[in-house]
């Protein structure tokens, strides 16, 4: 909790808004897929291929068809048109089609009457296979194989994704170099643990049309891969966004089983709900990628970044999913929050038959932004400077433009380290602290919205707000952003209401339905707030104008004599002579009936024309400097994170409870990467596929929190605000990395970063002779 | 087949026909409709699903219904009146300790079976009391927050 808040310009932004819907859920009545039931709905299940890599001879599926209880199976030839959520990359499809590229692939599906009717039908499916070669590593992949997993393979090999990056001269750059630092990172995959498993209700009717419930954080890409893969128009496919149980990008691809369920609907004409439990979840995956990664950095004798050039080695699992905008990330996301003058990347994102990966929360800059945070710690020391003044030396100034040509306007980067560094008390700890404890600097940048959508046909707003307020008052707003729990609804309503002086109340936020909702393209690259915020600011303004009008027409004073206050409109300075909110707006009504507004936002033209320079372009970026206090048990290698101090630059804060709760929540997530989430493999079986083994920090783990919210207005975002949903988290990694470093004088460069480590970490300090900190 | 079971469920008795090996978080979600008990692992590793019996918080997904039999089930439809909220509810709403929503339910059971018993627990007994219970979007921050705002009469 930050303890001073500033003063406010509105009434209610920048507030603690509690969330709308949060008297629903505390009592459960929100409604989640699951919740959901039809009339004679069937029950879908799938059969998954216990084959890492195999070719499907034949999928017979007689005897499961002729079981009583069972209303379709399905395999792969029926509805074999790829999709995948980047319109360049679709290799994925419904049902496997020819070969079963991991351990839980889909091979065929079933429709039943009951769970247990189900699973008999699965159980009847007779699947003959040819193993194929099975590859577990992605270093394996990058040269021409045997069997490559995708014939869309790189010249045979299972890469799937290649990029090359070069501005300015690298080489040029380390030959001058007064400090050269190298360090190599090897990351363990690591999945979102949102706590909702998926789920889809589908069914088609008579009329031609096809209803589509789903856990799905972007309802829009799901309503075009349904129609590409079925073949049914958009506007024949209704597409309905029940409450999510969270989703950190783990439900932003079209998924296949959303699919699977609409194409069994369509097979019986009954509506039918295929459920997830935990273990089809992390089959699923499409989390964070396992990577190799090398950073060097070059810099000149008082620590000014000369140069950076950086390789990574992604292992993608079995799709492509997000995979070409992960390699594209996991290289341009290191260009912030520091001045680099040159730079070089190379990326490879190599196809694996595990599941696969795709977009976590911080999507391609966790896993980067640590080697280079944890680097940078390593070049401080070696240059002798404190590592706050050497971030503060290299910081990215406003309004500038990066080596690969980011656009960057607001960065109180800056602010942030003054804050950190000051509220942490830095100066009287930094090794200073008796050994065993110890304190770290680590920064963070991301994308505030991607600048580029994925689909850009037909050329379109990213966003669009429509309102609607009929003679009782209320005002409906109808929007296809995704709430999955970070508060976009509220965030939503509290815009409308605020710009046209209405209670929050008489803002009703509309459940998601394709029918109603004008196109957002969902929650993912942090871009609701930016994106959202300005064309629900926009719709407001609308509406706010035909209240003016009529305003105007009722008091005889002209629109720009007048004000919106709270519930009324007023004549300036003249408080005595105003309308009702309800007055003004039946006025407005007089002739059109209900009012309608709109409101939508396309980011400006950004970036370079080279190939690949879209990638990372955003209308605005996140800032931050976090300072992570931990205490080591050296004997055990048990270490306990006791604070974090997060200064965050999200621009203005529109909603304080819920920036505060996206930095809580991202640093949770964060510490459970860095002390031991993982997915583990043995070659290519997932070893620990439930929330037992693969553990998500408990209440005792978490440090307190400092939210120091430290942003200035940005000149496009909504009221000045930028995102604060995934930037909180990159900072929290190397922060605690760093902080380890001087509590006991080891590095650590892969994660999680496991008790075992830190006791073989303090064993071969020792046994190199390096003592530290008086130990 | 056995005789049906009989339970009373948020203070109603309740005669189903329950199979021997039905779960009680399926009786509760697929038989009565009572969706606000949340499933999110039938592993007993999220709390999700937490529900009183005879006022103790319990893993519905790990409890047969029939052991149920003859006691008193309390489900989040039953901890308070119609549309109202009770001290916890409101606590959580106000601090923010929801997020996506979907560990709510668990948490509020777990939280107010705590106050109940232990009207001022200290930090550490929420935190103890909470340790079952799973949530991936806040980080325990608001939720421990909102349980001793309502252990304070919901005003700190
Ligand atoms: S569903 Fe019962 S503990 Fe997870
Ligand atoms: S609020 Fe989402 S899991 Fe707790």
């Amino acid at each position: 909790m930050s303890a001073a808040e500033p003063p406010r310009e509105y009434r209610l932004l920048g507030g603690r808004i509690p969330y709308v819907e949060g008297p629903l859920k505390v009592t459960g009545r929100a409604e989640y897929t699951d919740d959901i039931k039809r009339p004679g709905m069937l029950v879908g299940g799938l059969l998954r291929s216990p084959w890492p890599h195999a070719r499907l001879r034949a999928v017979d599926v007689t005897k499961a068809r002729a079981m009583p209880g069972v209303y379709a199976v399905l395999t792969g030839d029926r509805y074999p048109t790829p999709f995948g959520v980047l319109p360049i990359t679709h290799d994925e499809t419904a049902i496997a089609v020819g070969k079963a590229r991991y351990i839980g692939d889909i091979v065929a599906a079933v429709a039943a009457s009951d769970e247990r009717t189900a699973e008999a039908a699965l159980a009847a499916i007779r699947v003959e296979v040819d193993p194929l070669p099975e590859y577990a590593d992605p270093q394996m992949g990058l040269g021409p194989v045997a069997e490559p997993i995708h014939a869309r393979g790189l010249a045979g090999s299972n890469i799937q994704k290649e990029v090359v990056q070069h501005f300015g001269d690298v080489d040029a750059a380390f030959a001058l170099a007064r400090h050269a630092i190298r360090v190599r990172g090897n990351f363990a995959g690591v999945t979102h643990g949102f706590t909702e498993p998926m789920a889809t209700i589908a069914e088609a009717t008579p009329d031609g049309r096809l209803t589509v419930w789903s856990a799905t954080q972007v309802p829009h890409y799901l309503h075009r891969a349904l129609s590409e893969v079925l073949g049914i128009p958009m506007h024949r496919i209704r597409v309905i966004k029940p409450e999510v149980g969270g989703g950190f990008g783990g439900k932003s691809d079209p998924l296949p089983h959303e699919i699977v369920c609409a194409a069994l609907a369509l097979e019986t004409g009954r509506p039918v709900k295929i459920r997830f439990d935990r273990e089809d979840v992390f089959l699923t995956n499409h989390g964070r990628h396992p990577t190799q990664n090398e950073v060097r950095i070059a810099a000149d004798a008082e620590g000014k970044i000369l140069a950076y050039d950086i390789q990574a080695v992604i292992d993608g699992g079995a799709w492509s999913s997000f995979g070409t905008v992960t390699t594209y990330y996991n290289g341009v996301l290191a260009m912030g929050p520091y001045r680099v003058p040159n730079f070089r990347y190379r990326g490879r994102r190599v196809y694996t038959n595990k599941p696969p990966s795709g977009a976590m929360r911080a999507h391609g800059g966790t896993n980067i932004r640590y080697s280079v945070e944890v680097a940078l710690d390593e070049l401080a020391e070696a240059v002798g400077v404190d590592p706050f003044d050497l971030r503060a030396r290299n910081a990215l100034p406003p309004h500038s433009t990066t080596v690969n040509e980011f656009r960057i306007t607001s960065t109180s980067f800056r602010a942030c380290l003054a804050a950190s560094r000051s509220k942490s008390g830095w100066d009287g700890k930094f090794r200073k602290l008796p050994y065993g404890e110890g304190i770290g600097l680590g920064a963070g940048f991301y994308i505030s919205g991607s600048n580029s959508p994925i689909h850009f046909t037909p050329k379109m707003p990213q966003c669009t707000v429509h309102l609607k307020v009929d003679m009782d008052g209320g005002i409906a707003v109808h929007c296809m952003q995704a709430d999955i729990g970070q508060g976009s609804n509220t965030l939503l309503a509290a815009i409308v209401a605020e710009v046209v002086g209405a209670d929050l109340e008489r803002v009703h936020v509309i459940r998601v339905d394709s029918d109603v909702s004008p196109v957002d393209l969902g929650s993912y690259s942090s871009r609701v707030t930016f994106m959202m915020g300005n064309a629900a600011r926009r719709a407001a303004e609308d509406l706010k104008g035909q209240l003016l009008r009529a305003a105007s027409e009722l008091t005889g004073h002209p629109v720009d004599q007048l004000v919106v206050g709270h519930e009324r409109i007023e004549v300036r300075h003249r408080p005595d002579r105003s309308v009702s909110f309800l007055e003004a707006l039946h006025k407005a009504m007089e002739k059109v009936g209900a009012l309608t507004a709109t409101g939508a936002y396309s980011s400006p033209p950004m970036g370079g024309t080279f190939k690949g320079a879209r990638a990372g372009t955003a209308p605005a970026y996140s800032f931050a400097a976090y300072v992570a206090q931990v205490r080591v048990d050296a004997e055990t290698g048990v270490f306990q994170v006791d604070h974090v101090w997060a200064a965050f630059d999200c621009g203005r804060v529109l909603n304080r409870l819920a920036v505060e709760g996206q930095i809580e929540g991202s640093v949770h997530m964060g510490l459970g990467q860095l002390m031991g989430e993982s997915m583990n493999y043995r070659t290519t079986r997932l070893m620990n596929p439930s929330l037992l083994e693969y553990k998500i920090l408990a209440p005792q783990q978490m440090p307190k929190v400092d939210c120091l919210l430290v942003g200035e207005d940005d000149p496009e975002g909504p009221f000045g605000a930028k995102e604060a949903g995934e930037g909180p988290l990159v900072a929290t990694l190397p922060a605690v990395a760093n902080a380890l470093y001087d509590a006991v004088g080891v590095r650590f460069y892969d994660l999680p970063i496991t008790p075992d480590k830190v006791v073989k970490g303090i064993e071969e300090r020792r046994r190199s002779g390096r003592a530290w900190k008086g130990e | 087949m056995s005789a049906p079971l009989k339970v009373r469920i948020n203070g109603q008795p309740i005669e189903s026909p329950c199979p021997d090996e039905r779960i009680l978080l399926d009786l509760l979600r697929e038989d009565l409709n009572l969706t606000g008990t949340k499933r999110g692992c039938d592993l007993g590793t999220c709390g999700c699903c937490t529900v009183w019996i005879d006022g103790r918080p319990t893993l519905s997904c790990l409890t047969l219904a029939r052991s149920a039999e003859g006691r008193e089930v309390t489900t989040i439809e039953g901890i308070s009146p119609g549309t109202g909220m009770n001290d916890v509810q409101r606590a959580f709403v106000e601090k923010g300790a929801t997020q996506c929503g979907f560990c709510t339910p668990g948490f509020v059971m777990t939280a107010t079976a705590l106050l109940r018993d232990r009207p001022h627990p200290s930090r550490e007994e929420i935190v103890r009391a909470i340790s079952g219970n799973l949530c991936r979007c806040t980080g325990y921050t608001k939720i421990i927050e909102a349980v001793e705002s309502a252990a304070s009469g919901g005003t700190s």
